[in-house]
């Protein structure tokens, strides 16, 4: 149930940043997760209704762009597919992660008078 | 204002943040790092499910690294302080965290943790999580490796089933080992393939705390730590005078 956690976090952001430019509403937001980031996305957006009631998002559309896992070689041997072990087949490192541990706020749209 | 015709309605300004979520944890776990490194203190976040047997595996830690090397532990729970108590019945310094709800440390807890324990002269810190499987992968801690403990009594596919936190484990503990010889499908083997499978640098030390086997390699590990040995090197020519936490073997 991090989620809560990690959307309060989020909402202190979106503040700042509302605050910042003299926003009156926050109009949509847009974030980004890994499917590897550890993030269960239907709680998040829950989590998301329940916290915007009564806020500046509470207009607020929540859009997330879920970022695939994906891993591949260090030294350029290409992608390792999924459901292999994380190794390099040519040769033999361990695999880097080259997207899906993310959890970005991304964008937003501010309603400025 | 809208510019383009005047009618005086408000203007929808997009916004590229592009920010981590949790950069504000992120900042806190940097600090503590900070104060670790500066202290030469080696840090380990020990996380696994609840009953993964962390605290057990800490009692005999003690009893093993105990006598040469200055050992400490922040204890994270839900609630009560049985597991605090237990680890300072074992001879190491202890304090709890009580989280009340939160299934999880954060670098914060942690900081604030640290005004209550006398960890700037220890030579080993270790957090153990709250006993989750999930949310503790998620955050930063400021720790140098991340431990995870994993019981035989748990499955061989907990790794396929929670890849995040074995992801981020530097180290997996197979504890209970001495249970194998009641949980004849159970394979090492096996567990160690789906290691694999969700760690690009699989390393698994079986160990029991309750018959000791294990252990001594355990505790090698932690020795073995580049950090453990630096900052022990330092903190000997800094104070120019032997430490009291060399290794004998």
């Amino acid at each position: 149930m991090h989620e809560y956690s990690i959307v309060q976090a989020m909402f202190d952001q979106i503040e700042a940043q509302a605050h910042q430019r003299h926003a009156v509403a926050v109009k949509h937001v847009y974030v980004r997760i890994g499917r590897s980031a550890g993030v269960d996305v239907p709680l998040f957006k829950t989590a998301y209704d329940t916290f915007r009631v009564r806020t500046i998002c509470e207009d607020a559309p929540l859009d997330v762009d879920e970022v695939p896992e994906r891993w591949d070689c260090p030294e350029g041997h290409g992608d390792i597919p999924p459901g292999h072990r994380l190794t390099c087949d040519t040769c033999g490192r361990p695999a880097r992660m080259a997207s899906g541990d993310e959890i970005v706020l991304e964008r937003l749209e501010l309603e400025v008078p | 204002m809208c510019d383009s015709c005047g009618c005086g309605d408000s203007d929808i300004v997009p916004v590229a943040v592009h920010e981590r979520i949790l950069a504000n944890n992120e900042r806190a776990a940097r600090h503590n790092r900070e104060h670790f490194h500066d202290h030469h203190v080696s840090v380990i976040n020990l996380m696994g499910s609840p009953g993964a047997g962390k605290t057990a595996v800490l009692e005999a830690t003690a009893r093993v690294l105990g006598p040469s090397k200055k050992l400490g532990v922040l204890v994270g729970d839900l609630a009560t302080d049985n597991d605090a108590r237990r680890v300072r019945a074992a001879g190491i310094a202890a304090e709890a965290i009580t989280t009340g709800s939160a299934c999880h440390l954060d670098a914060d807890m942690v900081h604030k943790g640290l005004h209550r324990l006398a960890w700037r002269d220890l030579d080993v810190l270790f957090i153990e999580n709250v006993g989750n499987l999930v949310c503790p992968a998620v955050y930063d801690l400021g720790q140098d490796v991340n431990v995870v403990a994993l019981s035989v009594t748990e499955g061989e596919d907990k790794p396929l089933k929670y890849p995040t936190i074995f992801r981020k484990a530097d180290l997996v503990l197979l504890t209970k080992i001495d249970l194998l010889t009641v949980l004849p499908d159970i394979s090492i083997a096996r567990i160690q393939e789906n290691l694999s499978m969700v760690m690009p640098k699989p390393v698994m030390i079986p160990v029991s705390a309750t018959t000791g086997k294990g252990i001594d390699q355990w505790v090698q590990w932690l020795q073995d730590l580049k950090l453990v040995q630096h900052a022990h090197d330092t903190v000997t020519h800094a104070h120019g005078h032997h430490h009291h936490g060399h290794a004998h073997r």
